[in-house]
């Protein structure tokens, strides 16, 4: 019965690897021709996939009833609000991807299955309840995601990214494993439970090193500062939809990662990791806002958002508490809207050859040439600089809200100061598309799964996605509430 | 009280009507436009109509739960309502001054205009605290976009000025409104108006608020960006900033830094009057030496809100009534005078004082519409500036007669720069041939001066109509400030009467002279 239990509750994950396994039996005998139908049939998986997390998500599922494999991994409401969003961003990836890789000429059946199998390892990271399977997923996920990076074989930027990725990805998996074995030698478990409870009390300098490193470790996936330096790098040297996936699903899964480990397995000693991530949120921010101004490639530039806006979540994180998780992962689905619009819009920038186009020079004056594209544009760039009523801004919102509610005034005053420097650089994209004398450069056409992509996320973020705000704090709240139940 | 619920239609017709002219040519954008902004001042009108003066605080109200952490919670008391007036009422003429003057993209401007319109009323209507912070910052996006796209030739600086210098004194803001709730238990305005803060974290609410609003102001030495944003502004932006936009930090300090903070305020008096005192005398004299006509306009509004600020912090009620009058009368002659600018600019599209001279010969109905509006900004009796000028400076005078004094020199300096402002343009030679065979007002212009000529007047002659609507909410204000009013100039001199005691009865004494203060300040508020 145990195993029947354990089998339903990682339902997705069986979905995931049995459907990724027929679909590599179909792309060996079908080749590249059946790339397309591969791809199609994935993300058809991807939907079934986000379908099954619903019920979880929204019962509130916590606690003893959603750990699966003694303990090993658990399909709670958290790890559901993880996967939609994770499934969500893979789906995207698939629908934009064909049409870009057709064009280079290197879409191969391999792309589909290598995004099912990421997000396979994703959902892992974000269910899991043991150090053990922690890595497990981490790695599944990295060394698809290494492949993707370099998917462009003969682009010397995309092998760059691929090799980058791979170096400095292993660097940290290294940090997070010689953590892990101080965590285990200290506490005596790979558990999270089992850390939670050995941890309580006094706190020996082992652990406290254990901890150190484990949070490096996940600072480096979750693209936060210090250990950001290789995100703008693989951000611009990926093929634009392998940028997008980036984005998106991985950093939700790091970030669910990152949430569980700290408030959960170390959540009995909030004040060791709670300086440390206050630490790193700044920096982020900081740097984040400071690294983009300079920036002319439009891909990098949301390379160094990205970190800033990490930097926004991490100031949940920093609350130690449920509003700030709920919170956290409230700006973490916004984060997937604006991220998912930008580079979608991103996607669409294209010459009249259809040659990508990445130069923030050759938007000037897109307002007049492609003016909803740049009315898209211009509403992700002011939401992500949190201008309201635009509906970043709920997210910026949420977490200094709950900053504040715990009493972290000053982080609260420094982080939204800090967001006027980043402003600056949004609003320079704006400039450059409305402002500037249109260089005709954007002309050519988009086809229509990228426009329906684009228009939905847009919607989601325009003023219109405050009327969401009660559902998702909802579904937020019993996210952050089974992350907090400690069985 | 009406059947249905006219602030949410208020602020709902503008923003349909953005929508349209986006998709609309320049032709019908424009009229969407005019009969958008036409309606919204109907709706306006019937507003104020059915306002009942002495009625309720709060009238209009209305509620609807549909986010979480914040309501959709409308309703106006007197303030308010006077300061939606004023939008309604300088909208119509805003689009009329951009009727031929916009040839580019009209239909993303007129937009922009309506969206303008949409949140600025909603600024006045919010009666939840992050509701209002929304529609405060939200303005900042069409604001940009209209000086950067439709501005003058160094726009783009202009722009990010303006944008950059709000963002950085709202945000700070945020995060005392989020302590107050949390706080406070509650986001709903009137409630919080009521609250009494722990007096030492006054302080910093205060502080983190007063950064947000004497940005918007614009109080010295924070208003740098205020002269560059107008002079590159279109002319009905120029309008709208000088009209209404400006009176968002105005309305910021009587509904919130006052009633919600009175000891800090009683606190930062001194600060407030020293940066306004700063503000009246040196702006006046930088607008003195102005060559460009909107600059001059600029730093003149810079030291008008200067006396803005003295009056509100002037702690009685001549004070608060005569800073709200300034505002209103601002709005409109401000506004008018962008106008007037904006008249000349579209016949020689210069703004240069020396480029112009003599217009009285060619343009005799403008000169005369010039010379009003001229004369109400200097505060002659019987134009509107008088009325609010009068009443500040008087509510200061009780606080501290040194500034009075000094703010009052504001007035002089205010006429020697407009005057010889309008000596160079109006009169005089005509010196420039192009200037002297430009055409007088058409009935385009005709029908925007008529309206504002009207209510300055009218202002000016029977303020009561401004006045009453207001009268119940200053009092009450007044009320809740009358217990952290600092000791003024007033007291003091009734402090000093008894007789020079013995040093161990000093003390006796002081105390006495306090007391009686306090019995005469009872006996005047009656």
């Amino acid at each position: 019965m145990e195993l029947l239990r354990s089998l339903a509750i990682t339902g997705t994950e069986e979905v995931l690897s049995v459907s990724s396994l027929i679909l590599l039996l179909a792309a060996a005998w079908g080749g590249d021709k059946a790339s397309r139908v591969i791809s199609i049939a994935a993300v058809a998986v991807l939907t079934v996939c986000a379908v099954l997390t619903v019920p979880a998500l929204t019962q509130a599922v916590m606690g003893p009833a959603a750990s699966a494999w003694n303990g090993q991994f658990s399909g709670d409401a958290f790890a559901a609000f993880g996967k939609l969003l994770i499934y969500i961003g893979a789906a995207v990836t698939l629908i934009v991807a064909p049409a870009f890789f057709e064009r280079e000429k290197a879409m191969r059946a391999e792309f589909p299955l290598l995004v099912l199998l990421a997000s396979m390892g994703m959902g892992m990271m974000v269910s899991a309840t043991d150090m053990l399977a922690l890595y497990i997923g981490l790695e599944l996920n990295s060394l698809a995601a290494y492949v993707l990076a370099s998917f462009l074989r003969s682009d010397e930027r995309s092998a760059e990214a691929g090799l980058k990725y791979f170096v400095l990805g292993s660097l940290a998996s290294g940090i997070l494993l010689y953590g892990i074995s101080l965590t285990y030698g200290f506490t005596g478990s790979t558990s999270f439970a089992g850390i939670h409870g050995a941890l309580a009390g006094t706190l020996s300098t082992g652990a406290v090193f254990g901890v150190v490193f484990v949070l490096a470790g996940l600072a480096f996936k979750v693209s936060a500062a210090p250990f950001h330096m290789w995100t703008p790098d693989v951000y611009e040297g990926a093929p634009t939809p392998v940028t997008t996936f980036f984005a998106i699903a991985p950093k939700v899964a790091a970030l669910g990662l990152l949430m569980r480990v700290s408030l959960f397995a170390f959540g009995s000693q909030p004040g060791v990791w709670q300086q440390i991530v206050i630490f790193v949120a700044l920096l982020s921010i900081v740097i984040g806002a400071l690294g983009a101004i300079g920036q002319d490639n439009i891909k990098r530039l949301l390379a160094y958002s990205s970190i800033n806006n990490v930097g926004f979540m991490l100031i949940g994180l920093a609350c130690a508490n449920q509003a700030g998780a709920a919170a956290m992962l409230v700006y973490l689905a916004i984060y997937v809207a604006m991220s998912v619009a930008g580079f979608v819009a991103v996607l669409m920038l294209r010459d009249a050859d259809g040659a990508p186009v990445e130069s923030i020079a050759a938007m000037a004056g897109l307002s007049k040439t492609r003016p909803m594209l740049a009315l898209a544009l211009a509403a992700v760039m002011f939401s992500l600089a949190g201008i309201p009523p635009l509906f970043g801004f709920w997210g910026k919102f949420v977490v200094f809200q709950a900053a504040v509610q715990a009493g972290l005034l000053s982080l609260a005053a420094i982080g939204i100061a800090a967001s006027v420097i980043g402003a600056f650089y949004y609003i320079k994209v704006v400039k450059v598309m409305y402002f500037d004398e249109a260089t005709d450069v954007v002309t050519g056409q988009s086809d229509m799964a990228q426009r329906v992509l684009l228009f939905v996320s847009v919607v989601a973020i325009s003023p219109l996605g405050y009327l969401l705000t009660k559902s998702l704090g909802v579904l937020a709240g019993n996210a952050a509430a089974a992350l907090f139940h400690i069985a | 009280m009406i059947g249905f619920p006219i602030l949410s239609l208020m602020l709902l017709v503008p923003l349909v009507g953005a929508v349209a002219c986006l998709m609309a040519g320049r032709e019908s954008a424009r009229m969407i436009a005019l009969a958008v902004t036409l309606l919204d001042l109907v709706l306006g009108a019937v507003l104020w109509s059915h306002y009942q003066i002495g009625g309720p605080t709060w009238q209009f109200q209305e509620h609807a739960s549909i986010f979480a952490g914040f309501e959709w919670k409308l309703g106006i008391d007197g303030i308010a309502l006077l300061l939606i007036a004023l939008t309604v009422f300088l909208m119509p003429i805003c689009i009329g001054a951009s009727w031929n003057a916009i040839e580019k993209r009209a239909g993303e401007y007129y937009a922009n205009f309506l969206i303008m319109e949409t949140l600025m009323i909603g600024v006045f209507t919010a009666q939840d605290l992050f509701l209002f912070y929304i529609m405060f910052e939200a303005g900042l996006i069409p604001m940009y976009l209209i000086i950067g796209i439709w501005g003058g030739a160094d726009r783009i600086y202009a722009s990010y000025k303006f944008f950059l210098y709000t963002l950085l004194g709202s945000v700070l803001m945020l995060i005392a409104m989020m302590w107050m709730v949390n706080e406070a238990g509650t986001s709903d305005i009137p409630t919080l108006m009521a609250y009494s803060f722990p007096v030492k974290a006054q302080t910093w609410l205060w502080l983190a608020l007063f950064a947000s609003f004497a940005v918007k102001m614009p109080m010295w030495p924070t208003h740098t960006w205020l002269p560059d944003a107008h002079v590159q502004a279109p002319t009905a932006g120029s309008v709208i900033l000088a009209g209404v936009l400006l009176k968002m930090g105005g309305y910021g300090f009587i509904r919130f830094s006052l009633p919600m903070f009175p000891e800090a305020s009683a606190q930062f008096a001194p600060l407030v009057w020293g940066l306004s005192m700063a503000a009246v005398v040196i702006t006046s004299l930088i607008a003195l030496v102005q060559h460009d006509i909107k600059k001059l306009i600029a730093y003149s509004s810079v030291a008008h809100m200067a006396i803005v600020t003295v009056g509100l912090f002037a702690f009685n009620r001549q004070g608060l009534e005569g800073s709200m009058l300034i505002m209103l009368s601002h709005g409109l002659v401000a506004g008018a005078l962008f106008l007037a600018v904006g008249v000349i600019y579209d016949r020689l599209h210069t703004r240069e004082i020396d480029r112009y001279g003599g217009l009285a010969i060619n343009m005799p109905a403008y000169a005369l519409f010039f010379m009003l509006f001229t004369m109400a900004s200097i505060g002659l009796p019987g134009t509107s500036g008088f009325v609010g000028e009068f009443l500040s400076l008087m509510g200061i005078y009780a606080q501290s007669s040194w500034v009075a004094l000094i703010c009052t020199t504001g007035i002089i300096l205010g006429a020697a720069y407009m005057l010889y402002l309008y000596r160079r343009v109006v009169f005089g030679v005509q010196k420039n041939e192009d200037a002297a065979a430009m055409p007088d007002l058409d009935k385009r212009e005709w029908a925007m001066m008529i309206p504002l000529a009207a209510v300055v007047l009218w202002m000016g002659v029977y303020p009561e109509t401004f006045l009453a609507p207001m009268r119940k909410d200053i009092a009450a204000l007044d009320a809740r400030l009358a217990q952290a009013r600092p000791r003024g100039d007033a007291d003091v001199q009734l402090a000093a009467m008894p007789p020079a005691a013995a040093t161990h009865e000093h003390g006796d004494a002081m105390e006495h002279g306090e007391q009686a203060a306090h019995a005469a300040r009872h006996e005047g508020a009656r």
